[in-house]
């Protein structure tokens, strides 16, 4: 009975893994010419998944119900909603993609496969309810990303790109591990379960701290916070742009559910020890991911700085270590996908006559007028990024800060908002780039209907009419965000 | 009205309009623009008439809850009806102003306008602290790009300026509604409006809403921003961002400051004072030695501005009423002086005062003109700008006689720089071939200036029309603030001695 009712709960994983094993083997005898094909039997298994979850996120499963696997796997409404939101990512990732990979004759069949893949890590990680699904899921999703960073491989920008990842990455494993030993040494156990038990009986070890800031810091490699974010803007830059799209968004709603429920869930009961690291890479993430991406030329470059910077914010949600905050990162995060895929699929669009990928300032000068509706769409963005109201990335600046004022935490509120007018600068950079320069007229390229598609469903999502979905949005939030148990 | 959401339709009407003209060209743009701006100015006269002064405090409200964490209410008393009043009235001229003077991107740029309309009518009528906030930061977005799109030369960087600058003020007073709407557990403002903030919590929060507003005022030492972005904007750009934006920080203050937090307002009604008084002089010392056209009005309302917070501050009611009177004058008389620049200047295309020079000759009608608004601006009897003037001075005399004297020279020196520049402009020699050529006012001139200068006489003549709305307003707070106001300087001893005397010692105190 146990078996049958777990293999019930990871139901949507055993989707993915059965269709990346089938696709794998259609790709491996077909070759790449079925690659469009099998892109699309991927959205499909993708599709198939969120079908399969969103009833449960509704519903906001909960309780032991939804413990798989004698407590290795929760298949809560938490983990839920963060599953939406990779497995829509993911397929977002997978619709730009192709015609990108097409014109540098380099799309092959094993992309799909690989993004299918990488999705499944992914929701193994958020579902994780202990150390050691953490880290398979964790190391499926890498190795995946790994691939897919050098997937260019004659471009040396692009293995670069992936060595880089490779390495770092590897390093951050290696702390992870190292911390999740620790952990597992100073408190007999490796369930968040039993974490929780042994952390909650007394005063919290030296040895289980080391263990926990070590946890931490393996965590803030995968999300990019400072001081862990050196790798994003080389490999944000280097990897071809459908894969920092995918890189930007669905690994960075796993990581941060991840660190989420890793913080709650094993240390709830001792929210004082990482709520100071989790303030600090906060603000540090918020102020570097700003100051750095200023001077910056190439947009992908940009937008990963963009990225840590948006980071920091989710981690105030995260310090608040409330209900309240966890649903505002849950909030921060879904308005936070929208955007990045959104400027992502703005960005594919850029392309010159030839066909060729344009991704510096120089050449998206002026875009106004030769491309109103674009440029449009960015500028929607691009404020909605740096939170200006009345777009939807103000509405999740308002709710990180109103769990944050909420939990007392006003200097934090404070200091955050107000570095977040650093940010601010190099956003209207983009619209002063784009709307009051000289033309440059280098935009020219036939525009993909897919992206435009893409680009118009953000911008909607992020224009003030999304304002009408927030009802629904914090809802959702609060119910995943109550399935996790909170301590104190 | 019935159950008419009139305020919404206000809303929505240059919204529509603003969508309507982003995809059109540039002749259907600017009759969109004008029909959508004057079907707004008609909804404000229905919506003044139906008024009911002496009724209920909040009126023609609406609520909806549309979205999580606030609500979409709306509503409105005598203090935001004046100045959805001034943003209709102002706003039909801004399009006209930009008629001839903008080619390029005309669709765009009347876009930005009616989106500007929506946000400012949003901010005076929102009942609701965050939706508040929305309007007025959103704000940003359509002003950043008219100064950066059509406005001077160094438009960039006055754009970025006035972004950064003002933002930077407004996100520590986010926190502060926050803070507010957590302590209170409500974010409708006239629930909060009668909420009592623990003292102590009082004084951090008017210092966070204080950086927001002495911003978008804005106040001495954090002018520097305007004379910026009033130079490069376009004229109508100039015209909306004296007439209404500046009035937002006014506007907060007597919406926000005074009546949430009236023991920190007491407390640092020295701060306020201090300023404004440096800010009259101050700049009413820069602007004499201005050699730009725009840059002397700018700072011109800087001065204003400063006569507006101290008679904010003055915690009385002629302090407050002077002071709304001196949003609604300085909103029609400096919109007006910058449309009287941009007439010259669409015809010369330099706001150099040393390049024009007895005009009066060729442009009689203009001089006239420009010299009714000169003397509005200085205050002269009769016109709106005397009316606010003594008003505010009357009640800054009566909390402090010191701060009432050093504003008061202020008139003078605005007197001294105003006509100052119209003797520059428009009288003396004829120096400037190309500017003794300039043809005088055209009628599209004409049908902008007169308006505005019949408006300005009528606020000058009987103001009791535009104090009536307000005065029930002006009295609920002035009676909200009497348990923290401060002691007046002036101690005035009730006379023994003959009728005669008993009615001056009665004449100085009121």
């Amino acid at each position: 009975m146990e078996l049958s009712n777990s293999l019930g709960l990871v139901l949507p994983e055993l989707i993915l893994s059965l269709s990346g094993l089938i696709m794998l083997l259609f790709a491996a005898w077909g070759g790449d010419r079925l690659s469009s094909a099998i892109s699309i039997a991927c959205c499909v298994a993708l599709g198939a998944a969120f079908a399969l979850v969103a009833p449960s996120v509704c519903a906001g499963a909960s309780g032991p119900d939804t413990i798989a696997f004698f407590g290795q796997f929760r298949a809560d409404a938490y983990a839920g909603m963060a599953k939406l939101m990779i497995y829509a990512a993911s397929g977002a990732a997978l619709i730009v993609a192709p015609r990108y990979f097409d014109r540098l004759g380099e799309m092959r069949a094993e992309y799909p496969v690989l993004v299918l893949f990488a999705a499944l890590g992914m929701s193994i990680m958020v579902s994780a309810s202990d150390l050691l699904t953490l880290y398979i899921g964790l190391e499926l999703n890498s190795l995946s990303a790994y691939v897919l960073a050098s997937f260019l491989r004659t471009n040396e920008k692009s293995a670069e790109a992936g060595l880089k990842y490779f390495v770092l990455g590897a390093l951050a494993s290696g702390i992870l591990l190292f911390g999740m030993s620790l952990t597992y040494g100073f408190t007999g156990g490796t369930s968040f379960a039993a974490i929780q038990a042994a952390a909650a009986a007394g005063e919290m070890s030296t040895g289980m701290l080391f263990g926990l800031i070590f946890v931490l810091a393996g965590l803030a490699f995968k999300i990019s916070a400072v001081p862990f974010h050196m790798w994003t803007p080389d490999v944000y830059e280097g990897a071809p742009t459908p894969v920092t799209a995918f890189f930007a968004s669905a690994p960075k709603v796993a990581a941060v559910a991840l660190l989420g429920r890793v913080a709650v869930e094993a240390f709830g009961s001792q929210a004082d020890a990482w709520r100071q690291v989790v303030i600090f890479a906060a603000l540090a993430s918020i102020v570097v991911g700003a100051l750095g991406a200023i001077g910056q030329q190439n947009l992908k470059r940009l937008l990963a700085y963009s990225s840590i910077n948006n980071v920091g914010f989710l981690l105030i949600g995260l310090a608040a270590a409330t209900q309240a905050g966890l649903a505002a990162m849950l909030v921060y995060l879904a308005i936070y996908v929208v955007m990045t895929v959104g400027s992502f699929a703005a960005l594919l669009l850029l392309r010159d006559a030839e066909g060729n990928q344009l991704e510096t300032f120089a050449d998206i000068a002026g875009l106004s007028t030769t491309r109103p509706a674009l440029a449009w769409c960015l500028l929607l963005i691009m404020f909605s990024l740096a939170g200006i109201p009345p777009l939807m990335g103000f509405w999740g600046k308002l709710v990180v800060f109103w769990a944050a004022v909420e939990a007392d935490l006003l200097a934090l509120a404070v200091l955050g908002m107000a570095a977040s007018v650093i940010g601010a600068f190099y956003y209207l950079k983009f619209v002063k780039v784009m709307f009051f320069d000289e033309a440059a007229d280098r935009v020219t390229g036939e525009a993909d209907k897919a992206n435009w598609v893409l680009l118009a469903i953000c911008a909607v999502l992020i224009s003030p009419i999304g304002y009408l979905l927030t009802g629904w949005l914090v809802s959702i939030a609060n119910t995943a965000a109550g399935s996790l148990p909170l301590a104190g | 009205m019935g159950g008419f959401p009139i305020l919404s339709a206000m809303l929505l009407v240059p919204l529509v309009g603003a969508i309507a003209c982003l995809f059109s060209e540039a002749k259907t743009a600017r009759v969109i623009a004008l029909i959508a701006t004057l079907v707004d100015l008609a909804l404000g006269i229905v919506l003044w008439m139906n008024f009911d002064v002496g009724g209920a405090q909040w009126q023609f409200t609406e609520r909806a809850s549309l979205f999580a964490g606030f609500d979409y209410a709306l509503g409105i008393d005598g203090i935001a009806l004046m100045l959805i009043m001034l943003s209709v009235f102002l706003m039909p001229v801004c399009i006209g102003a930009s008629w001839d003077s903008i080619t390029k991107r005309v669709g765009e740029y009347m876009s930005a306008f009616l989106l500007m309309e929506v946000l400012m009518i949003g901010v005076f009528a929102a009942q609701d602290i965050l939706l508040f906030y929305i309007f007025f930061e959103a704000g940003l977005i359509p002003m950043y790009l008219i100064i950066g799109i059509w406005g001077g030369d160094n438009r960039i960087y006055a754009s970025y300026k006035f972004f950064l600058y003002t933002l930077l003020g407004s996100v520590v007073m986010l926190i502060a509604m926050l803070w507010m709407v957590i302590e209170a557990g409500t974010s409708s403002v006239p629930a909060l409006m009668v909420y009592d903030f623990p003292p102590e919590a009082q004084t951090w929060l008017w210092l966070a809403f204080f950086a927001s507003f002495a911003v978008k005022m804005p106040m001495w030492p954090v002018h520097t921003w305007l004379p910026d972005a009033h130079v490069q904007a376009p004229t109508a750009g100039s015209v909306i961002l004296a007439g209404v934006l500046l009035k937002l920080g006014g506007y907060g203050m007597i919406r926000f400051s005074l009546p949430m937090f009236p023991e920190a307002s007491a407390q640092f009604m020295w701060l306020v004072l201090g300023l404004s008084m440096v800010a009259v002089v101050v700049t009413s010392l820069i602007a004499l030695v201005q050699r730009d056209m725009k840059k002397l009005i700018a700072y011109s309302s800087v001065a204003h501005m400063g006569i507006v917070t101290a008679g904010l501050f003055a915690f009385n009611t002629q302090g407050l009423e002077g002071a709304m009177v001196m949003m609604l004058s300085h909103g029609l008389v400096s919109g007006a002086l910058f449309l009287c620049v941009g007439v010259i200047y669409d015809r010369l295309h330099t706001r150099e005062i040393s390049r024009y020079g007895g005009i009066a000759i060729n442009m009689p009608a203009y001089a006239a003109v420009f010299l009714f608004f000169t003397m509005a601006s200085i205050g002269l009897p009769g016109t709106s700008g005397f009316v606010a003037e003594f008003l505010s001075l009357a009640g800054v005399y009566q909390i402090s006689s010191w701060a009432a004297f050093v504003c008061t020279t202020g008139i003078i020196l605005g007197a001294a720089y105003m006509l100052y520049l119209y003797r520059r402009v428009a009288f003396g020699p004829q120096v400037n071939a190309d500017a003794a050529a300039m043809p005088d006012l055209s009628m599209r001139e004409y049908l902008l200036l007169v308006p505005i200068a019949l408006a300005a006489l009528w606020m000058g003549v009987y103001p009791e029309s535009f104090l009536a709305p307000m005065r029930q307003d002006i009295a609920v707070l002035d009676a909200r603030l009497s348990r923290a106001a401060p002691e007046s300087d002036a101690h005035f001893v009730m006379g023994e001695g003959t009728p005669a005397q008993e009615a001056h010692a009665e004449g100085e105190a009121h």
